[in-house]
């Protein structure tokens, strides 16, 4: 019998995760808060999510083809970032601001850089730095309160500086996502539920949510102890620390370099909160670690087994 | 059991070893025709003794090289030398062969004597009937094993460890003989530990053998100084420095040799082979091969002759179920796969590994989606997609930078890689390139 037989380079065998499913992976985790910004905002949410990743693949689609490029929206990640961008825009923003932020955060900051892997920002942020740098009334009026109904833009955090007055919503409002604020960043039982099973799934690694929440509360322990809770659960943080901070592209390889970037992140997070101009600085202190991210990855590397270690350890 | 001895990184692949972990190794017919090469070993390829139209008999030394480094080969039937030419061997080469055609009789040569009992044998004796048997790693490596056994007078050992993880999926081959020729394994290890003068010896095993764990606990319940290690079951656990760092807590230095620490490690079929050697007088004639995978009839472990071709041994095992993807020599992960199956079994062929034409297609790779899988996976705690990247730019400086040649090969970057990207392959381009060019500087 002749036959003909394939040959390649060892190994011969490989693992079951592809980007794909660990893309899919992100997106189940984010159903749960997804479901209840529904069920808290209404229609609206679900036309602003629905615009958001609809946008992102049609772009991501759209680059490719441009730029003679194999097409990779099958791989799913153009859904997260549309999925993640509309979680940063208030629920009565216009459909039209979610269409514009994800084709930017596609083609802008994704795919002018090379596609998946090769963004130096995490394109959902750099999609919402660009909307509020060019339309801040929609980003940040329009918070729907979800008990009353009224919009208004006192989320818990900007009461807590001052730069908008009402009366703080309870904790355990703020847990279930019972209060005023983006689509996305209301329910941190439900978001917390998303991250541990990414955490379990080995999606991503414990390292960055812990250091980062950890950084914050620290410091609001420190600075006004009766602000916890706040500094917690609100500003998005929870969605921040599990689901932005943890990108694979804009988040350093090494678990030391993880460590770096989430204490920077939580520092420049209650910098921005208790000195800057914005109450909630998440999004911005993500953005700046993750320009910090590719020296990080140059300098904080794992120590080569051998290399200059002499002889006998024990 | 006890403490269980492991590394940092690796991979947990599916292990496949269900196949045949639990078949009986069964002895081979002789072929027809077996292939000889005269070079099986990493070292200086052999003379011929013989030549075409001479009658050999099993176990006669047909070639031979005056090197330190090298060892002889034995015919493994009787009958008469019909050629001696090129042929492919599973390392990829063509390697001058010599090639018997068996009288069906398996006469057995004159030289072949037991080596009587290990206490009236010098450690003289031992290297000599080591090297003249032909023994070379077993494990795939294929170093003659009389010159690892000869370490410098200035790197003293005083550990050996016997190498039965077998973490290649698929492969049962250590396992069964561990299972089913202890007193072997304990035989060789006493030769050997008398040859290099140490009085320490551990027989290393993963806990997905518990059987050959605790056959091998009683084998040497009475044995002074041999101690049964049980290995977590984890990939590259069988890597000689995983094993030494694991059970010693010892490092080997960057490009270092395990000596440099006191230790030699040695697979236990080739361990197992020199006991035979001992008790026997047979030289390496015969070895125990896995033969494997979704497109094999009946999967089996058999005890085959050198230069027995791939397709003689599939045909043992019943032929092929269905059209084959991918023959591979040894396991999945750094197993070679073959271009025909018209190859010899050699010294070094633990595996004979049959994937099926869907197992065999070679994925698509895409972005690195900078996961750090790769960098969690390695051993050896380099950061492959780095390397990887370098290689694929030819920039070899940067790759050398990030270490390239400290790359073992083991191929857990390119396994958990969910971008496909072939880590290992691009890595082992730059590691040659680093290597050839610091000959050429030289």
């Amino acid at each position: 019998m002749e036959i003909k037989l394939i040959g390649s380079s060892s190994p011969h065998i490989r693992g079951d995760e592809t980007t794909q499913t660990l893309m899919l992976d992100v997106i189940i985790a984010l159903i749960p808060a997804l479901a209840a910004s529904i069920f808290y905002f209404g229609f609206n949410a679900a036309v602003l999510i629905l615009a958001a990743v609809i946008s992102a693949v049609v772009t991501e689609y759209l680059c490719q083809r441009f730029m003679n490029r194999p097409i990779t929206i099958t791989d799913l990640s153009a859904v997260v970032t549309g999925i993640l961008l509309a979680f940063n825009l208030p629920a009565q923003a216009p459909w039209w601001i979610a269409v514009i932020g994800s084709a930017f955060a596609i083609a802008i900051v994704k795919q002018i850089f090379g596609g998946i892997g090769f963004n130096f920002l995490n394109p959902a942020l750099a999609g919402r730095a660009f909307l509020m740098a060019s339309w801040s009334s929609h980003m940040t009026g329009g918070m729907v309160d979800p008990v009353t109904d009224a919009v208004s833009s006192a989320t818990p955090l900007a009461i807590i500086k001052g730069t908008a007055s009402g009366q703080l919503p309870s904790i355990w409002d703020m847990f279930i996502g019972n209060v005023p604020g983006v689509i996305g960043e209301t329910s941190s039982i439900l978001l917390l539920i998303g991250g541990i099973y990414l955490i379990y799934r080995g999606t991503i690694k414990w390292i960055i949510p812990v250091f980062y929440i950890g950084t914050v509360a620290i410091i609001a322990l420190i600075t006004d102890a009766s602000t916890l809770p706040y500094h917690i659960l609100g500003g998005g943080l929870i969605l921040g620390a599990f689901f932005m901070a943890t990108d694979y592209a804009t988040s350093p390889v090494t678990n030391k370099g993880k460590v770096i970037v989430a204490v920077g992140a939580g520092i420049l997070t209650m910098l921005i909160r208790k000195i800057g101009g914005y109450p909630e600085g998440v999004s911005y202190s993500i953005l700046l670690m993750n320009i910090l991210t590719p020296m990080i990855d140059k300098y904080v590397r794992p120590r080569v087994f051998g290399v200059a270690t002499g002889g006998k350890k024990k | 059991m006890s403490t269980k001895f492991t590394f940092k990184g690796g991979i947990h692949p599916p292990q496949s070893k269900s196949l045949t972990e639990n078949v009986p190794i069964e002895e081979a017919p002789a072929p027809d025709i077996v292939v000889i090469p005269l070079s099986q070993h990493i070292g200086a390829p052999c003379d011929p003794l013989v030549a075409v139209g001479d009658s050999v008999k099993v176990g006669q030394k047909i070639g031979e090289s005056k090197a330190f480094v090298s060892v002889p080969v034995h015919a493994s039937v009787s009958g008469t030398v019909k050629k001696i030419e090129e042929r492919y061997v599973p390392g990829g080469a063509k390697v001058n062969s010599i090639i018997i055609e068996s009288d069906g009789k398996l006469e057995v040569h004159e030289s072949v004597k037991p080596k009587g009992n290990l206490e009236d044998l010098t450690k003289e004796d031992i290297l000599s009937i080591i090297k003249e048997a032909g023994m070379a790693g077993m494990g795939g490596a294929t170093f003659p094993t009389h010159v690892k056994l000869s370490p410098p007078e200035d790197k003293p050992i005083d550990t050996l460890l016997v190498n039965g993880a077998e973490c290649e999926p698929y492969l049962t081959t250590d396992h069964r003989v561990m299972v089913e020729k202890p007193e072997l394994v304990v035989l060789g290890t006493k030769a050997i530990m008398k040859a290099l003068g140490v009085n320490k010896a551990y027989i290393c095993i993963e806990d997905n053998k518990p059987d050959a764990i605790e056959r091998l606990r009683k084998e040497t319940e009475n044995e002074e100084g041999i101690e049964v290690a049980p290995m977590v079951t984890k990939y590259p656990q069988g890597d000689e420095k995983r094993i030494i760092h694991a059970v010693t807590g010892r490092v080997v230095p960057s490009g270092g040799l395990p000596m440099e620490v006191g230790c030699v490690v040695d697979n236990v079929g080739t361990v197992a082979t020199i006991g035979n050697v001992i008790k026997t007088g047979m030289p390496c004639i015969q070895r125990v091969v896995t033969v494997t995978g979704s497109a094999v009839e009946n999967p089996k472990n058999l005890y085959l002759r050198i230069g027995t071709s791939f397709r003689d041994a599939i045909e043992m095992c019943g032929g092929y179920k269905e059209e084959p993807g991918k023959i591979i020599n040894g396991g999945p992960m750094m197993g070679i796969a073959q271009h025909t199956d018209e190859v010899p079994v050699i010294k070094g062929t633990s595996g004979i590994l049959v994937l099926n034409r869907e197992e065999a297609k070679v994925p698509e790779d895409s972005n690195c989606i900078l996961c750090g899988r790769c960098v969690d996976a390695c051993p050896v705690y380099l950061m492959p997609f780095k390397i990887s990247r370098f290689s694929k730019l030819k920039n070899f400086d940067g790759a050398d930078e990030y270490h390239a040649t400290d790359c073992i090969e083991c191929g857990s970057c390119s396994y958990v890689c969910p971008a496909r990207i072939p880590l290992k392959e691009r890595i082992s381009v730059a590691k040659k390139e680093i290597l050839t060019r610091r000959k050429k500087a030289k």
